[in-house]
């Protein structure tokens, strides 16, 4: 039944076929090479320098109340780090309409039930997501802060008490973890969604269009006129998509190691948007900057290479019911969303494998890939995601096969 | 050597339930003749030939091309048929050379084999021009030599054509004519699908006429026109089916 020479030469002839087709090599070769340095470096030097801008922003700030408390108000309008305006009636929709950042509230009698030791709260309003309102919340918190330990360490000081008084000791937090495990913890999540989203994209091409756009364009008629099985022919073909999938994951994990070098060295070198701030930090951020387990990159091709078979036998065998390209694209596409909520899912913090959860696929993946990544390697898990990724592709290809050999499927009309 | 025997074909539909395509059909054609199948259109012509090629399976009953079974041997018979369509387009993306190299090699031949058949099927069909240039380029002209080329690369014994002329013009329609007589003149078996009555005038030996799935007559030109007492094919053809369409 399985004669290797016919799907050989079935396989190199649909290659050749999809290598001389552009769009083919768009979504196998471009998109993945190119996805990984447009994000890094397109939207992550974007994300910078807006970040970079937002923080060299004086922030517009309005005081509410006050008038009996001219000290604290007259440091504030001192202060370099923001910009005091007018007090308006309406400052809450000044703050909507982003005309100011944040508006601090100096309750009645602030500055002298201060010295009496009984002042009211102060309120500082900001308008909650918005990144500049944010950091100009930031900049009063920090000033009233300054003013409280200021007035606790002068009381002290008044009663020739010592600073340490109220502060007895101090709670300072250490990272243990390598940094691959850091690394793995931040880019783990990340790394098997974009391999994931790219291993199913490469397959799309060309599972479309060996089958449907095959029958669209009149030559699976012809193809089936040869002497050669269905399942010699299906097999052939399948591993065409199974090749766009793998090479999609591949180039996007080589295009991801060499960019994430380069963009390492790009933003240290303080080219990355944030300017000073990046020059004046390059050391701490050397320090920081994530790394990821290599043997885990060996592992999570391991681990998706079942996966790649799963999602070629699928998108072919739903492309193979089309009688069309474009009824195919519309089958396919909402395909994206299955792939990716499991992905997402997986990249949720505080998600953790377990047993059941290694039978979900695609989760099971996602969360067994953050793991490796880290360096963790449970084997039992591993053993049991693997396994059953196998059993799904498994029955996804054996399920391809069959509905290639229905003639309903394929004289679809 | 085709011979049909009780050829059934049936499929289901939701609406209409289960439907006759092919009803009951059987014909004989030997070698070095062309046996017409003349049908309007939905007459169930496309099935019966696709039941030949084994690109579809029997509901019931059988037939035997080159003396392999359809239903148990569908793999022998497609070695031993070429078969030629409206729908067998070729690999838009491949040259001519590479598309009759691909059916060369599914059909088992050896490289040496295929060169050699290559240059003999160009020669003939004045091909040498365009054999190295891909397919989405060509003219009609240039397609249907690459097609019946592809058809051909494994000299089969029994040709199958399922209206081969449908959409051409009338140069490139007289080419396929006179191929499909070269073939009958190497003593293959031929089998002829169409709905145009003049080339079964040019072309048969012998004409089933098909209607709603099932053979209702069968004989030679001039048997017909003893038989319904008419010259014109035309005319004849509507005698068998039954009248006017209304």
């Amino acid at each position: 039944m399985i004669n290797l020479k016919n799907i050989l030469t079935v396989y190199l002839k649909e290659l050749k076929d999809s290598l001389r087709d552009r769009r083919a090599i768009f979504s196998i070769v471009v998109v993945p090479t190119l996805l990984m340095p447009a994000l890094m470096f397109g939207v992550g030097k974007i994300a910078a320098g807006i970040f970079s801008k937002a923080r060299q922003e004086t922030p517009t700030v309005m005081i509410i109340g006050g008038d009996d408390s001219p000290d604290i108000v007259a440091k504030l309008k001192q202060s370099e780090k923001m910009r005091i305006v007018e007090s308006v009636a309406d400052w809450k929709q000044r703050i909507s309409d982003k005309k100011i950042r944040a508006a601090v509230q100096i309750p009645p009698g602030f500055e002298p039930k201060l010295k009496a030791g009984d002042a009211g709260p102060i309120l500082i309003y900001n308008y909650g997501g918005e990144l500049k309102s944010g950091f100009a919340a930031e900049v009063l918190e920090k000033f009233f802060r300054d003013l409280r330990e200021k007035t606790v360490t002068d009381r002290l000081a008044a009663r020739s008490l010592p600073p340490g008084l109220i502060t007895p000791f101090e709670v300072k937090r250490e990272n243990v973890a390598p940094p691959e495990k850091v690394g793995g913890n931040l880019l783990g999540g990340v790394v098997p969604y974009i391999v994931i989203l790219l291993c199913f994209t490469g397959a799309m091409y060309p599972a479309m269009d060996l089958t449907a756009g095959e029958k669209e364009r009149g030559t699976m008629e012809t193809l089936l006129c040869s002497p050669v099985s269905r399942t010699n022919l299906v097999l052939g073909k399948f591993l065409v998509v199974l090749t766009g999938s793998l090479s999609a994951m591949v180039l996007s994990l080589a295009s991801m190691g060499i960019s994430a070098t380069a963009a390492g060295l790009f933003f240290l070198n303080g080219h990355g948007g944030a300017g000073k701030l990046a020059a004046a930090h390059a050391n701490a951020a050397a320090s920081a900057m994530p790394t990821i387990d290599p043997l885990g990159l060996f592992g999570v091709i391991a681990m998706i290479f079942p996966v790649a078979i799963l999602f070629s036998a699928v998108l072919f065998t739903i492309s193979l019911f089309a009688k069309s390209y474009k009824e195919a694209q519309s089958y396919t596409a909402p395909m994206i969303f299955f792939v990716l909520m499991p992905a997402m899912v997986g990249m949720l913090p505080g998600v953790e494998l377990n047993a059941g959860l290694a039978l979900v696929p695609i989760l099971n993946l996602s969360l067994v890939c953050k793991e490796m990544l880290s360096g963790i390697w449970h084997w039992n898990y591993i053993g049991l995601i693997f396994g059953s990724s196998c059993f799904y592709a498994a029955v996804a290809l054996a399920f391809a096969v069959r509905m290639f050999n229905r003639e309903d499927v394929i004289f679809r009309s | 050597m085709i011979e049909a025997r009780h050829l059934t074909k049936t499929f289901k539909d939701k609406k209409r339930g289960v439907i006759y395509a092919v009803n009951d059909i059987s014909f004989t054609c030997a070698p070095g003749r062309i046996y017409g199948l003349l049908g309007a259109n939905g007459a169930g012509k496309t099935t019966t030939l696709r039941l030949l090629a084994t690109l579809l399976q029997p509901t019931s009953g059988t037939a035997t091309l080159a003396g392999y079974d359809v239903v148990k041997d569908p793999q022998q018979v497609r070695a031993n048929v070429g078969f030629l369509a409206a729908s067998t387009a070729l690999y838009g993306r491949l040259t001519a050379r590479e598309m009759i190299r691909y059916f060369g090699e599914l059909n088992g031949l050896s490289p040496v084999l295929i060169r050699e058949r290559t240059k003999q099927l160009a020669d003939q069909l004045d091909m040498h021009e365009f054999l190295d240039r891909r397919c989405d380029k060509f003219s009609t002209g240039m397609k249907q030599k690459t097609s019946i080329a592809r058809t051909l690369i494994h000299d089969p014994a029994v040709m199958i054509f399922d209206e081969p002329t449908l959409g051409l013009d009338v140069m490139a329609a007289r080419a396929i004519v006179r191929f499909v007589r070269e073939c009958r003149d190497r003593g293959k078996t031929v089998i002829y699908s169409t709905h145009v009555m003049s080339e079964v005038e040019k072309l048969c030996d012998q004409v089933g006429v098909i209607h709603d799935g099932r053979l209702l007559a069968e004989g030679t030109l001039e048997e017909f026109r003893t038989r319904y007492a008419e010259r014109d094919m035309e005319e004849i053809f509507v005698k068998i089916v039954g009248g006017e369409t209304k």
